[in-house]
């Protein structure tokens, strides 16, 4: 089955090199030589066939196809895009990481992905630029003090770090909040997540694609899936537009365009693709320390390393397919940040986009087998998908490799909609990001 | 700009709508089994191209009414008024390309 020597045979066909390391000395030799840097992925010729097919170059797809590789030594591996890398949700978000979530699984699953994001870049030798800057989740209310309070108790017996805050710490942490009591959504607290922070999604996604690619997985970009081969109730085979692929095992990892994916092997996936949309304006130095997410208000904003002001919103409230802007959402963002921040008034915004955002019924991912012999999917990861990455590459490799569904992923299966075991992390997922 | 077309009103802002969903066949109270309860509920066709939906004019005639848009232009084709359309008839008209009938009818109730 495994086409071992034909990976081989595309090896030296391309004659593949491992990359050099990254490193302070290595930038110092390059600056003064004239040499290019060697790319970081290779471009390979489509094989005929591979032991895994990954649908999608996202950070999702990516990050399996680098722990098969890694954990499993699994590396007959091809992932697939239909653009580039990383042009999906991956490299459209706003990079926001954090674990305090309500459910105590959830809170664990996340708490793993952090712990991975912690130590990425040195296991990927590329640097992601992981900014733990902390991270507020402000309550405007009572009912969602309440949630707060519930979900720093869960956090904490989880040993994570994250505690309720009252208006003068807030005021403390972001000296240019408006917490004075005559606004039209006072602030009456927040959840305050220290380990919560941004990091670089760009590099993310090239750091898997290049620790996996020196492992020998193949990289592919503008390689559509266009259908899936089966026999009887089993992949056989994908089919793309530039050839055929023998697989017996296919992932999907494509986000809002899961469904579209599944329908090539009647999986019905309970996935709706609403666009969400994010701005960023003109830099400025340095003044806002930790990410501030009001869900009451639709709007989170965080500064970057490189001083702009990234801000998101809620997702578009009807389902699309299409990545264009609207003016509707630029209005409503700013109207909202100036509550919370009358003093940037002045700030221009400089680009708006959206992305695909894959929501389920129940805001949580649905990952593992399908009905399907050998067709998985790793999908449904809405608004808040990108912090798990590391987690979910793991946990699906391992279910690739070993045939096991871990324990940390057993409770997001497709058959809890029909068998009525919704997750329960709404309070902690929908608007937070 | 999205221009919604209400049946009452003409071409409108989304921003004053309500996307109220994919139409959907709700199954037979007394003997729905699970899976066709999970169907109702949960599963859309989520389709990037023609779709069959429930508009609301929130912010105008406030009549709920059947459209059928373009998941990935956005553009509408037709809408009408009459309460439910029959969803599963509606879908079928689409699923098996028949062709758009003038503005303001609906596909085969
Ligand atoms: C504006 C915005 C802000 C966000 N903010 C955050 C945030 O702060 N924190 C957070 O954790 N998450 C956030 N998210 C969500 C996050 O971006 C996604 O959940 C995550 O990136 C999904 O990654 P993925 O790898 O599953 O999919 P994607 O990165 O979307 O990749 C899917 C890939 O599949 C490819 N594809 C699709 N169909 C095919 C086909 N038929 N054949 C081949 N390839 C195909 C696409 O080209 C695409 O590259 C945000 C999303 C958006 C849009
Ligand atoms: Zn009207």
């Amino acid at each position: 089955m495994a086409p071992e020597g034909i990976r081989l045979l595309g090896r030296q066909r391309d004659g593949w090199r491992r990359p050099s390391r990254y490193s302070a000395f290595g930038l110092v030799r390059h600056g003064l030589g004239r040499a290019e840097w060697p790319r970081a992925w290779q471009e390979h010729d489509l094989s005929s066939g591979y032991d895994v097919v990954i649908v999608g170059g996202g950070v999702h797809g990516l990050a399996t196809a680098y722990y098969l590789a890694a954990n499993h030594g699994i590396t007959n591996v091809a992932v697939i895009d239909k653009g580039y890398i990383g042009g999906g949700g991956s490299g459209r978000n706003t990079a926001i990481i954090r674990s305090n979530y309500l459910t105590p699984e959830g809170v664990r699953f996340y708490d793993r992905s952090v712990k991975l994001y912690e130590s990425l870049s040195a296991d990927l030798n590329f640097n992601v630029m992981f900014s733990q800057r902390g991270h507020l989740t402000l309550a405007h209310n009572d009912g969602s003090l309440r949630t707060m309070r519930w979900r720093a108790e869960v956090n904490k017996l989880e040993g994570i770090d994250s505690e309720v805050i009252g208006p003068e710490d807030i005021k403390r942490l972001v000296p240019f909040m408006d917490v004075s009591t005559d606004t039209r959504y006072p602030i009456l607290g927040a959840l305050y997540h220290p380990p919560g922070g941004i990091i670089r999604h760009d590099a993310v996604v090239w750091g898997y694609a290049r620790g996996a690619d020196a492992r020998g997985v193949h990289i592919h970009q503008n390689t559509e899936l266009v259908g899936i081969e089966t026999v009887g109730d089993r992949v056989v085979g994908a089919l793309t537009n530039r050839g055929r692929i023998a697989t017996p095992v296919i992932v999907n990892c494509t986000a809002g365009w899961a469904t579209l994916v599944a329908d090539m092997v009647g999986v019905r996936l309970p996935i709706v693709t609403h666009p969400l949309q994010a701005a960023v304006t003109e830099p400025v130095k340095p003044f806002l320390g930790p990410v501030v997410v009001s869900g009451t208000l639709h709007v989170y904003v965080s500064q970057t390393d490189r001083g702009e002001l990234v801000f998101g919103a809620s997702t578009d409230p009807y389902p699309s397919y299409s990545m264009r802007g609207s003016l509707d959402f630029t209005e409503e963002l700013a109207g909202h940040v100036l509550e919370l921040m009358p003093s940037i008034a002045q700030l221009r915004v400089l680009r708006q986009w959206a992305g695909l955002c894959d929501i389920t019924p129940d805001f949580s991912p649905v990952m593992g087998v399908t009905p399907v012999g050998g067709f998985f999917v790793d999908v449904g990861w809405g608004t808040y998908g990108f912090k798990a990455g590391p987690v979910a590459g793991e946990a699906m490799a391992e279910l690739l490799a070993t045939g096991t569904t871990p324990e940390n992923i057993a409770g997001f299966d497709l058959a809890r909609f029909a068998e009525g075991r919704l997750v329960g992390e709404k309070g902690a997922a929908a608007v937070g990001h | 700009m999205i221009l919604v077309p209400c049946p009452h009103c003409g071409p409108r802002n989304v921003s004053e709508f309500r996307h109220v969903g994919e139409a959907t066949a709700r199954p037979a109270v007394a003997s729905a089994t699970p899976e066709q309860w999970r169907d109702y509920l949960y599963l859309r066709r989520n389709p990037a191209g023609w779709t069959i939906e429930t508009w609301y004019h929130r912010a105008g005639c406030r009549a709920y009414f059947g459209a059928e848009r373009h998941t990935v232009t956005n553009r509408f084709r037709r809408s009408w008024l009459g309460g439910q359309v029959s969803p599963p008839a509606a879908v079928a008209a689409l699923d098996g390309g028949v062709e758009a009938s003038s503005p303001g009818t609906p596909p085969s109730t």
